[in-house]
């Protein structure tokens, strides 16, 4: 099940059952001294509801290219379009979270998790209004990540694992349509991380939001993702795509089916290959 | 035990410290003239406990008023840099050579400018402690995380949602901070300013006792300065602590 990039990425952006595609992007920073070519010819293309993955040696672009699809940064070349519109500023409906949790530590984990509320249009005006309702609204999604009752607390009176599904729920929060996360699991432990993949995969089959994943866990990508979708050394392109038809709803026992350790060899070898390159 | 020595520690410090300098101005026969033993001090604040209440309270008021204007001045500006690396890049080496004159060098102009009183010592504690406040303001926005800058961006978050919600919030450690060291620089500039061309003050009544060889009363000025400049600083401090207690608590630490 190899999908050559650019067969992936012929599909034109017309039908709206694409919500991510990237078309043939170069990004360049230019920095004082030298030009740093962090992606060039980079395709990609994102179903709505799919689980995408981006593994990849360190350094070579994917957190760039999250930047892109949520316009935060503009490309140098080529065209990003996001649920049928091309991307010319922040998209204003990703909800992001990264290895760090970035939460305000002078807020409540509840206002925390509300924050997007406060932003985002049009919960934006009925803010004050139905403060109550939203506030239910947090208090449930904080149940569902198992954090029942923290809702008073403040983010420095929780562990990491506890901080980073805070994290989780404030990117959730607004029920955007596209998730975009950075490594939101590198720095915890093995166990907190299974057990957040977990609740990471109830919420998205719950929910039905499109995600993208940067991880440099091949475990985890392959568990959570429709699609893995390796990229090479800086210039980043993708150079590979993995199509993962594991059955869902996945267990964790998954992890020892052969056909899971199957693709997570594939997905290391190619890696290998990419970074020797 | 620890503790209650912890607590006391400061007092019996103080003490000490006024104890061995009553002793070497005895065993010594230190001249009044030169350096007055404590007790001299204390009775010369006694003695003219009148004026010297007086010119405290002005002393104080003009800091307070100079160091208000400070608060709003420093943030507002401290804001401004911190808003745009553009505005950060131009204003920084402006700023930096302005806190480089020595503020006694200003004092002249601002007398001749506003004449002798309270004008000029306002102005001076203003212009001496503005400068941290801008710096910790800016500071505070400027070392904001950038990924949390991203988050709210993606949210379609404008530059002044961000202020609101994450800049100014987190500026508080960084501005209480500053605001400590600026009360004391405040009084600084108050008394130099007093000292110079004052018609009251504490800085005004240490001139006018020095030239009059009243050396108890200079350092019954002195002692009185101390005073005030340790109970504004406590002030803040507590205000500090009452405001910003996320901030001692979380990882985040505050600057100045
Ligand atoms: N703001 C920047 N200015 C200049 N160069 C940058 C900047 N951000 C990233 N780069 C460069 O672009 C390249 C890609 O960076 P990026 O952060 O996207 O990599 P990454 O794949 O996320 O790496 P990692 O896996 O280590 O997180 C790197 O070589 C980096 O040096
Ligand atoms: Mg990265």
């Amino acid at each position: 099940m190899l999908h050559k990039p650019e067969s992936a990425t012929s599909s034109a952006p017309t039908a709206t059952k694409d919500s991510v595609v990237i078309d043939d992007v170069t990004l360049i920073y230019k920095g004082s001294a030298s030009e740093v070519v962090a992606l060039r010819g980079t395709s990609l293309t994102v179903r709505r509801g799919d689980f995408a993955a981006v593994v990849g040696p360190s350094g070579c672009g994917k957190s760039s290219l999250m930047r892109l699809v949520t316009g935060l940064a503009p490309p140098d070349h080529g065209t990003i379009t996001v649920f049928g519109d091309k991307v010319r500023g922040p998209v204003k409906i990703a909800g992001m979270a990264f290895q760090n949790p970035n939460l305000l530590p002078w807020r409540k984990v509840v206002d925390n998790v509300m924050l997007p509320l406060e932003i985002v249009e049009p919960h934006r005006h009925r803010f004050r209004a139905d403060k109550a309702k939203y506030r239910a609204q947090a208090d449930a999604l904080l149940k569902t990540v198992g954090l029942d009752g923290f809702g008073e607390r403040y983010p420095w009176e929780l562990s990491g694992g506890m901080q980073q599904r805070v994290s989780l729920c404030r990117a959730l929060i607004h029920e955007p349509a596209l998730l975009m996360l950075d490594e939101p699991f590198a720095a915890l432990d093995v166990f907190t991380r299974e057990e957040l993949w977990c609740v990471l995969r109830d919420l998205w089959q719950k929910l039905g939001f499109t995600v993208i994943l940067v991880t440099h866990d091949l475990r985890e990508a392959a568990f959570l993702a429709d699609r893995i979708h390796v990229m090479s050394a800086r210039p980043g392109r993708i150079v590979m795509t993995k199509t993962v038809d594991l059955p869902r709803p996945r267990d964790l026992d998954i992890c020892f089916e052969p056909q899971f350790v199957d693709i997570v060899h594939e997905l290391r070898a190619k890696i290998a290959e990419v970074r020797n390159a | 035990m620890n503790n209650t020595m912890e607590k006391l520690s400061p007092w019996l410090f103080t003490i000490g410290l006024f104890v061995i300098w009553e002793a070497a101005c005895r065993v010594f026969q230190v001249d009044k003239f030169i350096l007055p033993a404590p007790s001299e001090a204390f009775a010369a604040m006694v003695q003219y406990w009148r004026p010297l209440m007086r010119h405290s309270a002005v002393t104080l008021w003009t800091t307070m008023a100079g160091f208000a204007l400070a608060i709003v001045f420093g943030i507002v500006l401290g804001l401004v840099v911190g808003w745009s690396r553009t505005i950060y890049r131009g204003l920084y080496p402006v700023m930096i050579g302005f806190n480089s004159i020595p503020k006694v060098a200003v004092v002249p102009i601002l007398i001749m400018w506003f004449g002798i009183g309270e004008v000029p010592a306002i102005l001076t504690a203003f212009l001496i402690s503005f400068f941290p406040i801008v710096v910790n303001v800016a500071t505070g926005l400027a070392t904001m995380e950038p990924e949390l800058e991203d988050v709210l961006r993606a949210l379609g978050a404008s530059k002044l949602d961000i202020m609101l919600k994450v800049g100014i919030p987190r500026t508080q450690p960084y501005l209480f901070g500053s605001l400590k060291v600026a009360i004391t620089l405040a009084f600084v500039g108050t008394v130099v300013s007093e000292t110079v061309g004052a018609n009251a003050g504490l800085g005004y009544q240490i001139a006018l006792a020095g030239s009059n060889f009243q050396m108890p009363l200079v350092f019954a000025a002195l002692l009185l300065l101390a005073v005030e400049g340790i109970a504004m600083y406590a002030a803040f401090a507590s205000v500090e602590q009452h405001f910003t207690r996320w901030a001692f608590r979380s990882s985040m630490s505050a600057g100045g």
